[in-house]
């Protein structure tokens, strides 16, 4: 059989193309992204939503209509797509929905290292996690049969190693003719009024008690065996670490982290000396399996922070609390030299703005030598966090206050924030100033509904940002090339800042590492074009 | 080949890191080994620092080279040498840019595949995987002066050696 060397996030979109997922659709977040891309590139039908909570109702409804669907997003994604996670979990699907979210310990590229294995806690729905790339794969096809049998949303872990790491995949594809979509009306399953959603909460209870039953069975986790000394529970890539930590170790590796097969795991335990749960983040498995009576020990609580890695985790079964070693410590990322945001960072420095942030490769604006950025949360709370100073703060400063948004952010979440700026708008006016580089650059240059191209840089429907300012009803909205002509835009937003009105500048000039291609996309669109108007001339 | 082999690349962002830890664990699978890679991108064309892991032998678990356990550091930027070295074992041989002069080679752009030649001089694998590897990696045009790099490495560690 053919090996095959992929990354986590490739051999998810392998499975998923073999598996006939119809659909896949996401927000691009690193260390996710580059599953709907592989998944576009195999020949499936991938698209960017504006955003993760749009994302999942658009695999909702695929899932409804009885298609295999894929939903994929960076952790803090699912935060965005929570709402309509938690009462699908209720709902259920009529196909399969497998909500891939990627977790980043360590935040190697992210803003938290959240754990998202507490979201399957909190909304009642099993998940799979796999360590490596073959797991991955194999996992993905457990996930959509999980899936498909209980009509359940399922979800699916990956973390930034298991997400970028490549191992040997074999491609063994087992059989499963995916159902052709088809609509059934289902009232009391579906319309989640409240009459209907009591019933449905117990059908989800019960649910997670029948795929219980079939982890305690021997389902989704395996055994490595070693000795009676030392046992270790372990899921995702800390598995990996584990085995070559204690290579004399018994492991319970674990592939399905919630509900977690309890009884499995308390025979388990009973047969070694200690047994020690290893886990990446929170201690999850840990609390899980001592709040059923387990015997187990945690980690320490120093590593709850970052990634684990095999130095790491001996260090966890000898007990070592002793400070670890500084990291490795190399030349931090910066705003690339020819970046269009450079002078838009040098007027916002010289006006002594007070800059609430966003989240994209613009952030980089904290650093040397501009700082000049004093907020970033999350997507899109740029807008209501300058707004919130804008309400409290002295005129003086009130007046220096400033959003600073980038284009696929302010489409992901900006467009609220706008609203909330013209129903309650501060009195010293506001100023958002949207950072347009024509694409999602930090996560690599994926398109957006901006842009005007879809995920594999086709033609498509257009959003205009000023043209979505301007029908909310703020007053003043120019779009500029800060690059191009500095002075002016730094004189611009120096009159906007004290203006007492609603402003949006656009400064807009493409990213530079996504320029060429940009034109490429761009000339094979206006080629397109010249051929559909051919033809059309020719059939008249 | 019982022994898992560690090794660390090293660079800035747009030196070819990634392509060349690639190139080497798809030289390692083609010789019928396990191997795994591991690295951090996201940031990486901002810039900043660059390194992956891969680790080939019979069986690999983890994907990431243990602190203070790679056999081989290769670095592609000067500026990197001192930042990684803590990585390297004791006795674990490092491979610097300065390995191969810039004059040996057609294109500088090829540094990454010229010390891969390098490292391949110290490797128990066969030079057809990786020359099958470099050619499946890059763009045709890309082939002749990259094969010519990866040869030029390879002198330059058996004469350094020697």
């Amino acid at each position: 059989m053919e090996r095959k060397l992929l990354s986590g996030d490739e051999a998810v979109a392998l499975a998923a193309r073999e598996a006939g997922v119809v659909l896949g659709t996401g927000y691009p977040g690193t260390p996710s992204t580059e599953i709907l891309e592989a998944f576009a590139a195999l020949g499936g039908r991938a698209q960017w939503a504006p955003n993760e909570k749009v994302a999942l109702e658009v695999g909702l409804g695929a899932a409804y209509g009885r298609a295999r669907t894929l939903v994929t997003m960076k952790h803090v994604g699912l935060n965005v797509a929570a709402d309509p996670l938690f009462t699908a979990a209720y709902t259920g699907v009529s196909g399969a929905l497998v909500v891939v979210s990627a977790d980043d310990p360590g935040m190697a590229s992210s803003q938290n290292e959240q754990d998202n294995r507490r979201y399957a806690v909190a909304a009642g729905l099993p998940m799979l996690e796999p360590a490596d790339a073959q797991e991955a794969y194999d996992l993905f096809f457990e996930a959509v049969a999980l899936s498909e049998r209980f009509k359940l949303p399922v979800l699916f872990r990956m973390t930034t190693r298991v997400c970028h790491s490549k191992s040997v995949v074999r491609a063994e594809r087992p059989e499963s003719a995916p159902p052709a979509p088809h609509f059934e009306r289902d009232v009391q399953g579906r319309v989640m009024i409240p009459a209907f959603a009591r019933p449905a909460h117990r059908r989800l209870r019960q649910k997670l008690d029948e795929i219980r039953a079939a982890a305690e069975d021997g389902a989704y986790s395996f055994t490595r065996p070693g000795g009676t000394e030392l046992g270790i529970i372990a899921s995702g890539v800390s598995f990996l670490h584990a085995a070559e930590a204690a290579p004399g170790a018994s492991i319970l590796k674990l592939g399905l982290v919630h509900p977690l097969p309890l009884e499995r795991a308390r025979a388990f335990a009973a047969g070694v000396k200690r047994c020690v749960v290893i886990e990446e983040g929170d201690p999850v498995v840990a609390e899980a399996l001592r709040a059923a009576g387990v015997r187990v020990e945690s980690k320490p609580e120093m590593y709850r922070f970052g990634e684990l890695d095999v130095a790491r985790v001996r260090r966890i079964l000898e007990g070592d609390r002793s400070p670890e070693p500084p990291p490795v410590k190399g030349k931090p990322p910066e705003l690339c030299p020819a970046c269009p945001y450079h002078p838009v960072y040098a007027a916002i420095r010289r006006l002594g703005c007070i800059v609430a942030g966003d989240i994209g490769c613009y952030t980089l604006g904290v650093l040397d030598p501009y700082q000049a950025m004093d907020t970033c949360v999350a997507m899109g709370a740029s807008i209501g966090v300058g707004l919130g100073l804008r309400h409290v703060l002295p005129p003086e400063q009130a007046q220096k206050v400033i959003s600073v948004i980038g284009d696929s952010t302010f489409v992901h979440s900006g467009v609220s924030g706008l609203i909330e700026a013209v129903y309650n708008p501060p009195p010293s006016g506001h100023v958002v100033l949207v950072l347009d580089n024509g694409t999602t650059a930090m996560t690599g240059q994926q398109e957006h509904p901006g842009t005007g191209r879809t995920l594999e840089h086709a033609p498509t429907g257009k959003m205009s940002i000023e043209g979505v300012a301007r029908a909310l009803g703020f007053s003043s909205v120019t779009v500029l090339d800060a690059f191009d002509d500095p002075a002016a835009f730094e004189k611009l937003l120096a009159e906007r800042l004290g203006a007492r009105e609603l402003s949006l500048i656009v400064a807009r000039r493409p990213c530079v590492l996504a320029a060429a291609d940009i034109r490429k996309w761009e000339k094979q669109a206006a080629e397109r074009r010249t051929a559909d108007v051919c033809r059309a001339g020719v059939e008249e | 080949m019982g022994k898992v082999v560690n090794v660390v690349l090293a660079g800035l962002g747009g030196q070819g890191v990634i392509k060349a830890s690639d190139i080497l664990a798809d030289a390692a699978l083609r010789a019928g080994l396990d191997v795994k890679k591991a690295e951090i991108h996201g940031m990486s064309q901002r810039g900043g620092s660059v390194s992956s892991d891969v680790r080939f032998g019979d069986e690999v678990l983890s994907p990431m080279v243990p602190r203070g356990e790679a056999d081989f550091l290769v670095v592609l930027s000067p500026s990197e040498v001192a930042v990684t070295r803590s990585l390297l074992r004791d006795g674990g041989r490092l491979i610097p840019p300065d390995l191969v002069p810039e004059a040996a080679l057609q294109n500088k752009r090829s540094l990454n595949v010229a010390l891969l030649g390098a490292l391949s001089h110290y490797l128990d694998l066969p030079e057809s995987a990786f020359l099958e590897a470099v050619r499946a990696a890059l763009p045709e045009r890309l082939h002749a002066v990259n094969e010519h790099a990866f040869a030029q490495g390879k002198a330059c560690a058996a004469r350094s050696h020697a």
